[in-house]
Parts: C-alpha cells; sequence; structure tokens
C-alpha cells in the first residue's frame, strides 16, 4: 500500500485474490450468514451445476424471516417448506444451523454478533440488504442476491469493484433523548434515500466514540437506507470489549495476536475520502418517518411537510404519493398522529439495549388499550437476558404482547402481518408500502419513541408522558 | 448465464422514482422455493389498480422499462429481477439503481441501463405518448438508440463481458481455484470457523411459547 488509505480500502486490499487492471477484484469473503429466504434457489443451483460448497465452516444458516414468534409451528406452509429447505440444505452441505425453537435462534443480525463471529477487519456477506449491521465491528459488511450467495458457497469469493468512500463526522453534543436511531433517520433525510450511493460509509467523530457497540449496529444497519453499499466504524475498546469471552472470539494467545491486529484497523491520519460530510447533532431532537422512504423523516416536533413547498417536480410528486399512500394531509403535527400498533423489535432495534431503554420509558405505565403493541426480541438470548433482567415483567404489565425472536413485523413474510390500513409506530428499517402489510402505514421510530408512542396512542417522546 | 447482446422492443414508462424492490415484489410471493414463475407477482400491489401501465393492454409486451431514479433500491431480494425477466422484461432504464438490484439483474440477463435524467425524461415521455414506442439497447456497443438519440452507457466490464457470452459467472471465478486455496493459506489462524453442530444447542429454548 502507499500512502495513507482508509479503513474500507486497507479491509479491501487485505481481502484481494486476484487483481487485474481493468476488472474487478476477486475479494475473499471470511463469513458468510445465509437465512431460509434467499438461499433455497442458490442451494438448487449448487446442485445442479454439481458443485460444493466450498467452505461450510463460514458458513452460518439461522431461520428468521418466515418464522412465527408466538409459537413453534409455522402454521403457513409456503414458510414451512422453506425453512425445511433450509434444514435439508444445511445438513447436505455440513453447514451449521440454528432453528427456529434453538436457544440460540435469532435474526441473523443479532445472532452472528452476540456469538463474536464478526470481527474487526472481516469481509461479511449476506443474501440481506441489512448486512450492513456488521460493519460496526470495523467489518466490510453488505448484502448480495441469491445469485451471489451461490458464488459465495460455491467459491467463497465475489468479483466487486471497490466502492467510494464517505466519511460522516457526528460531532456535537447528542440531547439525553436522541438515540443512534434519531442520527440516522436525521442523516438519511439530510443525504436522501439515494444520498450514498455508491459509497461505503465511515462512521466518523466523537459521538460515535462514545456510542455503544448496539448504537453502532443500528447506525450501521440503516446505512443502506441511504443507497450505501455498507457503513462502518473503526474498532475501538468498545469493540475489543464487547467481543472478549464471545463464544467464538479468539482466546488466550489468539486473543492478544487479534487484538494486535486490530489495532491496526484505522483510517490513517491524511487518508482522502472521496466525500466527506459532517453532522452537528447537538440541536437533535427524535426523528420519525412521514412518508414511505427511510428519508422521507423529520424531526417528532415538526409537522407533515407540504408536498407544494418543494420545487423539484419528482419529488414533489413521490411526496404527493406518499403523503397519499400514509393517508396525511399536509401540515399535520407528527404528535397528532393517531396509532394502531406499535412495534418494538427487528435487527435494527431488537438487541437487549433497545429493550432497556423501552422499558424504562413504559415502566409502570400502560399500553392505550386500543393500542397493540408487539415486543420482539432480536434473538432468542435477547430475550433471555431481558427475562434474567425483568424486562418481559414490565413489558406484560403495560399490556404489550412478549414473543419469541425473529423478524416478526418488520417486513410481511410471517404471521405478524398488519391488517387492512393500520397505522404502526414501529423500530425497524423500512417503511415502504406494504411493507409491514398490504396497506400498512409504518412509521419509523426509536425504542424509546416506539414505548412512549404506545402509552399515548399518538406519535410521542418519553418527555412528553 | 443468458446471453444478451441486442435487443429492440416497445418501452413501458413506469412514472416512479425510489421503487424498491418491496414494490417490484411484495415479501410473501419470496416464499416460493423456484427460480422462474414470477410473472403473477411483478408489482403485485400496484396491479390492483386497474389504471396502472401494466394493466393497459396496450401495454402487452413491453419489454423495457423505464423507470425514474434510484430503481431497485432496498431489500436485495433478487426475486424483484425474476419476476421482471418472467413478465418479460430484458432491460431497464433508470437514471441510478440499488447497487445489489444491479448486480441481480446482470446475474440474470436482465439489462440495467442508466442514463442520465433528461434522456429518462426523454424516453419516458415518448413511451407515455406511444405505446408502440420502441428503444434499441446494443451492450456489444454499449448504446442505447430510440427516438432519433444515440447514448452510450457504462456497465461493468466483467458483467458485459459474461453476458455477451453467455458464461457461466462460477465457472469463471473456479478458474481461480489455486489463486484462492493460495489465499486461504495466508488467512489469519484464528479467524472463526465453525463445526456443524458447534452452535446450535439442540434444545429447544428454554421459554417455550411466547405469552
Ligand atoms: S429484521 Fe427486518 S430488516 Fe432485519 S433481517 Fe429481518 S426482515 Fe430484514
Amino acid at each position: 500500500m502507499v500512502g495513507p488509505v482508509t479503513l474500507v480500502e486497507k479491509i479491501w486490499d487485505q481481502h484481494v485474490v486476484h487483481r487485474a487492471p481493468g476488472e474487478p477484484d476477486l475479494l475473499y469473503i471470511d463469513l458468510h450468514l445465509i437465512h431460509e429466504a434467499s438461499s433455497p434457489q442458490a442451494f438448487d443451483g449448487l446442485r445442479l451445476a454439481e458443485r460444493a460448497v466450498r467452505r461450510p465452516d463460514l458458513t452460518l444458516a439461522v431461520e428468521d424471516h418466515n418464522v412465527p414468534t408466538d409459537s413453534l409451528f409455522i402454521r403457513d406452509t409456503m414458510g414451512r417448506a422453506q425453512v425445511q429447505q433450509l434444514r435439508d440444505n444445511c445438513s447436505r452441505y455440513g453447514i451449521e444451523h440454528l432453528p427456529h425453537g434453538d436457544a440460540r435462534q435469532g435474526i441473523v443480525h443479532v445472532v452472528a454478533p452476540e456469538l463474536g463471529l464478526v470481527q474487526p477487519g472481516m469481509t461479511v456477506v449476506c443474501g440481506d440488504s441489512h448486512t450492513s449491521t456488521h460493519g460496526a465491528f470495523g467489518a466490510l459488511a453488505f448484502g448480495v442476491g441469491t445469485s451471489d450467495v451461490e458464488h459465495v458457497l460455491a467459491t467463497q469469493t465475489l468479483a466487486l469493484v471497490r466502492p467510494r468512500t464517505m466519511a460522516v463526522n457526528f460531532v456535537g453534543l447528542p440531547p439525553v433523548d436522541v438515540t443512534p436511531k434519531d442520527l440516522i433517520l436525521a442523516l438519511i433525510a439530510s443525504l436522501g434515500a439515494n444520498g450514498a450511493h455508491g459509497y461505503v460509509l465511515e462512521y466518523r467523530g466523537p459521538v460515535v466514540d462514545a456510542m455503544s457497540v448496539e448504537g453502532r449496529m443500528t447506525m450501521c444497519n440503516m446505512s443502506i437506507e441511504a443507497g450505501a453499499r455498507a457503513g462502518l466504524v473503526a474498532p475501538d475498546e468498545r469493540t475489543f470489549e464487547y467481543l472478549r469471552g464471545r463464544r467464538v472470539a479468539p482466546q488466550d494467545a489468539a486473543w492478544d495476536e487479534a487484538l494486535a491486529f486490530w489495532r491496526t484497523l484505522r483510517t490513517d491520519e491524511g487518508a482522502v475520502f472521496d466525500h466527506e460530510v459532517t453532522l452537528d447533532v447537538s440541536d437533535l431532537t427524535p426523528f420519525v418517518t412521514w412518508g414511505t422512504n427511510p428519508g422521507q423523516a423529520v424531526p417528532l416536533g415538526d409537522s407533515v411537510p407540504d408536498p407544494a413547498t418543494l420545487s423539484e417536480p419528482t419529488q414533489r410528486a413521490a411526496a404527493e404519493r406518499a403523503l397519499e399512500y400514509m393517508g396525511l394531509a399536509p401540515a399535520t403535527p407528527m404528535r397528532q398522529l393517531e396509532i394502531d400498533t406499535v412495534f418494538l423489535g427487528s435487527c435494527t432495534n431488537g438487541r437487549i439495549e433497545d429493550l432497556r431503554a423501552a422499558a424504562e420509558v413504559i415502566k409502570g405505565r400502560q399500553v392505550l388499550p386500543r393500542v397493540r403493541m408487539l415486543v420482539v426480541p432480536g434473538s432468542m438470548d435477547v430475550r433471555r437476558e431481558a427475562e434474567e433482567e425483568g424486562l418481559h415483567i414490565i413489558f406484560q404489565q403495560a399490556g404489550a404482547e412478549w414473543r419469541l425472536s425473529g423478524c416478526s413485523m418488520c417486513m410481511g413474510m410471517n404471521s405478524d402481518r398488519l391488517q387492512g390500513s393500520e397505522r404502526v409506530a414501529s423500530t425497524s428499517n423500512r417503511n415502504y408500502e406494504g411493507r409491514q402489510g398490504t396497506r400498512a402505514r409504518t412509521h419509523l421510530v426509536s425504542p424509546a419513541v416506539a414505548a412512549a408512542t404506545a402509552v399515548t396512542g399518538r406519535l410521542a417522546a418519553p418527555s412528553d408522558l | 448465464m443468458q446471453v444478451f447482446t441486442t435487443h429492440t422492443g416497445r418501452a413501458a414508462p413506469l412514472g416512479r422514482s425510489d421503487v424498491d424492490t418491496d414494490q417490484i415484489i411484495p415479501a410473501e410471493f419470496c416464499k416460493r422455493l423456484t427460480k422462474t414463475g414470477y410473472a403473477d407477482t411483478l408489482f403485485a400491489n400496484w396491479r390492483e389498480d386497474p389504471e396502472f401501465v401494466l394493466n393497459d393492454p396496450a401495454r402487452a409486451g413491453a419489454s423495457v422499462l423505464v423507470a425514474g431514479h434510484n430503481f431497485g433500491t432496498g431489500s436485495s431480494r433478487e426475486h424483484a429481477v425474476w419476476a421482471l425477466r418472467d413478465w418479460g422484461f430484458r432491460a431497464v432504464i433508470a437514471t441510478s439503481f440499488g447497487d445489489i438490484f444491479l448486480r441481480n439483474a446482470f446475474k440474470n440477463g436482465l439489462l440495467a441501463v442508466a442514463l442520465s435524467p433528461d434522456v429518462v425524461e426523454r424516453l419516458a415521455g415518448c413511451a407515455e405518448r406511444d405505446p408502440a414506442f420502441e428503444i434499441e439497447i446494443d451492450l456489444d456497443r454499449r448504446d442505447v438508440r430510440a427516438d432519433g438519440g444515440t447514448w452510450t452507457f457504462e456497465v461493468d466490464r466483467r458483467a458485459r463481458w459474461l453476458l455477451l457470452n453467455g458464461l457461466d459467472d462460477i465457472g469463471v471465478t473456479l478458474g481461480s481455484a489455486q489463486a484462492i486455496g493460495e489465499y486461504e493459506g495466508r488467512r489469519h489462524s484464528w479467524l472463526p470457523a465453525l463445526r456443524r453442530g458447534e452452535l446450535a444447542t439442540g434444545r429447544p429454548a428454554e421459554h417455550g411459547v411466547a405469552r
């Protein structure tokens, strides 16, 4: 390597298997996560071509998208068949697999980090766009489609063109009620739903330094919602502390060796990013979405925007369409919006820290009787930890449903779907049309706002209670 | 991989931007186990609207979809590409594409062509006015011809080469098996590797069903 380089370039160069001028690089993949929904056709392809899985030992399968969270039986026959297919494929190819009902099952992007499988400097892929979550460990992690899943199964590599790099500097002192979810929603609103297209984002600055690894996962998770290829945070003492003693983290002498290497994983002094943005978070307040993509977000204290004020015609048309779908009138204060359902969970905000934040708000209070609140831990380990802390009692006494782990209402592929045009405050990552049910209306929020909203029945911050 | 050299077909204007893959194919249809047979699922929710462009009988047989900006954003589901392909589309023209969608498209012989906003607008306008309006796309020359104009587009060199020759992507990579093996010999010994049965507890979650 010549001269100072960014972290992304460092990791990239360390994984090049083959490089030729004018060609994409052939990049080695250290960890391949798979789930039932995006892998069946990849295994079929392997079988048809009579190919082997090159590195079953670098592959982990989890059941998460299809599984119900109120029972261990998948009532839907197609969902059941897809899960069965994953089980058959894993046993045929010798791939480790965490089935629905196992004490370590959960959402793939929650499970892999908590087992210590994701480590700094690694390349991680999964047939799932929110693979970007794992960037929180200083790993280069991104989603791929089923053809690439097959490619990785067969070769443990991908042919890729190196993405551009963007530094995202968070500066200032975030107010107490502002969470990582609010930071990332504010960032996406300022960049636009496609503003980071073609880039890998490196989140930096004092705000990120002071943020927990869980919070970094929330931010990296939603990098894709700004159109970015991936997002990451340079590993630091918090990262190492998180990893120490995890089930598959290195131990003893290997730990020391790994640690010495991990400490080299930083953007060099003087390295130049292709683009750089800075966001001062000092005046930020909780953020919520009003529209049908995650970039259509405003501070909770604001009102539904008026499309007429947008000068750019395609943006105006998109805003009009979004308001129509969402059933909203311009200039309605966000705090006046009545919510039918509250969903706390997903790979964005289904970790223990998120459940704690919501429990703290809802403790000793009641979910409004007309509101339904679902609490879905991101993994069975999170669920166990929460129960050890008594969080489930807090949620149940408030009137919320305490569920098993899975993707649940984040995406309408399992039995947790919204009916009709219900309005939901959701801690997940996508407010697309039909995402949580055919006509469901989604407002993306942080766990604290979700909990406060469940109490008041309208979008609310904890300080409103 | 399906060969793509050149294609001339009628254009259908979608008239929307930021079309995410949840719109192209809702999640409920991603429970199927096959790689084909998705024609009925394309834009399933929008097709409930009789006014939706693809419901117009005059648009039957259109094979080039003209979208706005940021087409195929969001989820990695390759089903979105399968649905477009099964409906009969051979190419999508937009000002930009979701990264994962773009890769998925090429892997299935669906050409995703990014052109400048004014050109996309012009082509969409022509298609709006005339259901018989045709667009020609030539991957070898890397250009689009329609309405008397010619515009070149960028395409990943490897993807273009694979498509023009109908080569098997994985087969080509396996040609580098030796380099892959050598790389594996250089990997840090402490990087995680799993044995089957190492993580799964083999027992059900202690807490049983939800309460
Ligand atoms: S929780 Fe939602 S975003 Fe995360 S993996 Fe599951 S479906 Fe995807």
